[in-house]
């Protein structure tokens, strides 16, 4: 569903369906150079299981207008600018890496709204090594080799795809061929730069891959604890929680919601 | 730090797709000789059905020997991921299926393997799908050719007999200029060889049957995706683009961006056309791929030593092989070819016809039938065979002489093969 947010044009996935002011809104929140179909099999589940969903593209990503908003605290803007314009009051928020960021920014500040979030393969802080930054401020196509590989658990290139004939290296790598120039930089300094502002105090769920080597396990420890929050450990995961273990993914957010 | 490195070629092709079984620690891929899965309940049956969980439902649309089989493809190509069909042809027909419909055009090498030429000049044109073949080194001829109606450019990665090489960055783009995408067909060459998406191709396929086999055992073809081309920007693809009343109407480059091709074709190709891989044949296969990196060096040093020898031949005309510095397209071969220019190809023997025919029927080493890539030497005269009803001023304009001969060389000792060519070419000019 397209949407005009500032003069600019904005996308979010809907399911196929209409937004409907009786269900509950659960929105996606994509990571760094990725987009709303990264999230393809959770973000249908719920919207064919009585939920309003919204999969936002933020700006520059997929189908939304640039350019990319170069701060954590912006784009938490733009997505609650995005939500009000849709009269949107309450809502679960579901976001992988980036997303997750914003997702707890939001929760920060619209602890009235914000009802409860679902932070899928974070690190706070999400300190980004000066290699990766470098490549991808340089544009160069190491940087998306390094989102690639370190993006994906080790076992991936070499094992079974759940979602059958598909190779996740390939398709990571399409996404991010796809970019405008300086995207997946904003992104990552977006990400290294962020520092939480305020309080998070509703419902906490970390979806945590034992394999990720982007955001390690231990690298979200000490914020679980702080926001005494739920979390649900994905044995054979790595990074990218919903291509490597969709089920396992879907399972703890439809536990969450219940 | 330095960049993280991906598994290479020779890894990909023993590993990608599959880790030790689950169930039983299975190292070899097991063949899952099934139709159908049992679901965990009905709300699982529903999940599935409605693509909210990913698994298998029926083995017509996935099975997971043949998922193998697809993601090692796809790891082997660069691609996002690919699809198994029941042979080379399948794969090229459920490619123009997917991307278009009736009132559609297609623009065509003119140099192709004479069943993708049936398909695309008689059959689909019964269905609406007309197609333009041009001569795949006329680079104007593709873009003059394109019209408003087209919505696929088409070639072989080496032309069918002369071994044209199809000049991808070029072709593609012209493609690209007018948002359209450039499919082809890279049996002759193999991932091994070359990497069409590396140059500009945003979808490939296989006849598997050939060299990805390699054993002659099996038919079975691969769609791969590059995941490359932006369709809903091109704005030609309604197929991918806009809502599909026969699956929920789901806009599939909404529903998958890089996957839009492939979802729709499993989705509605595999469904409704049905030309599936069988597992036992994704099995056979996958045999094959795991010392391909091994078997397509010989394929050409065998190659090589073969041409040698013919192109010094009294009793040979010509030799058609790209490597070659009077095939006019040895330039390019060089440069999008560097590991060798696979392993069929032409040669004119003296005295037409007949002395075609006395040759084939004196070797003893290669087998006479049609087929390429096998490991076996395989031989074949398309005027007294493939094409033995028309006459000479016919096989002369699709490029074939009265005495060619196409050869397929194998992986046997290429002294037994030079020395039965030799001996057999002494036979055609008694």
């Amino acid at each position: 569903m397209n949407f005009n947010i500032a003069g600019k044009k904005a996308f979010a996935y809907t399911a196929a369906h209409e937004l409907d002011p009786q269900k509950p809104t659960m929105v996606f929140i994509h990571g760094a150079g990725l987009d709303h179909s990264w999230f393809g099999l959770q973000s249908r589940y719920f919207g064919y299981h009585g939920w309003n969903v919204l999969a936002v593209d933020l700006p520059g990503h997929g189908r939304s207008e640039g350019p990319p908003i170069p701060t954590i605290a912006g784009m938490a803007d733009w997505l609650f600018h995005l939500l009000t314009t849709l009269k949107i009051e309450k809502m679960t928020l579901v976001g992988h890496s980036m997303g997750a960021l914003i997702a707890l920014q939001c929760a920060a500040r619209h602890p009235e709204r914000v009802e409860r979030i679902a932070l899928i393969g974070v690190a706070y802080p999400m300190k980004v090594g000066a290699e990766f930054l470098d490549a991808a401020r340089r544009d160069h196509f190491d940087s998306f080799d390094m989102s690639t590989i370190w993006g994906h658990a080790a076992q991936v290139p070499l094992g079974g795809n759940p979602n059958p004939g598909m190779w996740m290296y390939g398709d990571t790598l399409a996404r991010l061929r796809r970019l405008a120039p300086g995207v997946l930089y904003n992104d990552l300094k977006a990400c290294n730069d962020f520092a939480l502002a305020g309080n998070v105090k509703c419902p906490v769920l970390f979806i945590v891959g034992k394999r990720d080597v982007m955001t390690p396990p231990k690298a979200s420890v000490d914020l679980q604890k702080k926001l005494d929050a739920r979390v649900a450990t994905v044995e054979f995961s790595g990074h990218s929680l919903m291509a490597e273990a969709p089920d396992a993914t879907l399972d703890a957010l439809i536990e969450f919601v219940q | 730090m330095a960049a993280p490195k991906y598994p290479r070629f020779d890894t990909l092709a023993l590993h990608a797709g599959q880790s030790p079984d689950p169930a039983t620690g299975s190292r070899a891929v097991p063949v899952y000789q099934t139709t159908s899965y049992v679901f965990r309940d009905t709300e699982h049956a529903a999940s599935l059905f409605n693509m909210e969980r990913a698994g298998h439902v029926y083995s017509r649309i996935s099975n997971p020997t043949v998922a193998v089989f697809e993601e090692r493809m796809a790891a082997l190509e660069g691609g996002v991921g690919s699809i198994a069909t029941a042979s080379g042809q399948a794969a090229l027909h459920l490619a123009v299926a997917t991307l278009m419909g009736a009132g559609s055009h297609i623009v065509a090498s003119g140099a192709l393997y004479g069943g993708s030429h049936n398909l695309l000049g008689y059959t689909l044109k019964r269905f609406g799908i007309d197609t333009t073949f041009v001569q795949p080194r006329d680079l104007s001829a593709w873009k003059k050719s394109i019209r408003e109606n087209t919505r696929l450019l088409f070639g072989e990665t080496l032309g069918n007999p002369g071994l044209d090489v199809l000049d991808i960055p070029a072709v593609s783009a012209i493609a690209h200029e007018a948002k359209l995408p450039l499919l082809v067909d890279a049996t002759f060459t193999t991932p091994y060889l070359m990497k069409p998406f590396d140059l500009g191709a945003d979808l490939l396929y296989h006849s598997a049957t050939k060299f990805l086999g390699g054993h002659g055992v099996a038919i079975g073809g691969v769609l791969v995706d590059s995941g490359r081309f932006d369709w809903e920007a091109s704005g030609k693809f309604e197929t991918l683009t806009a809502p599909y009343s026969g699956f929920h109407n789901m806009d599939f480059e909404e529903e998958s961006g890089t996957r839009a091709f492939l979802l729709r074709a499993r989705r509605e190709g595999l469904r409704d056309f049905g030309a599936c891989m069988a597992p036992m044949t994704a099995f056979q296969l996958l045999q094959g791929i795991e010392t391909l990196h091994l078997r397509m060096p010989r394929h050409v040093e065998n190659t090589r030593k073969v041409v040698e020898f013919l192109k010094d031949s009294r009793s040979v005309e010509k030799v058609i092989y790209p490597e070659l510095p009077d095939h006019p397209d040895h330039a390019l071969a060089k440069k999008l070819l560097p590991l060798g220019c696979g392993a069929v190809f032409s040669f004119e023997i003296r005295g037409g016809r007949a002395a075609g025919r006395k040759f084939i029927e004196a070797l003893r080493v290669f087998s006479h039938l049609a087929n390429v890539g096998d490991a076996k030497s395989l031989v074949i005269h398309p005027a007294s065979t493939t094409h033995y009803r028309m006459s000479d001023e016919d096989l002369k304009r699709a490029g074939i002489g009265p005495g060619t001969v196409r050869l397929s060389i194998g992986l046997e000792d290429a002294q037994d093969l030079i020395e039965d060519l030799d001996r057999s070419l002494r036979v055609s000019q008694k």
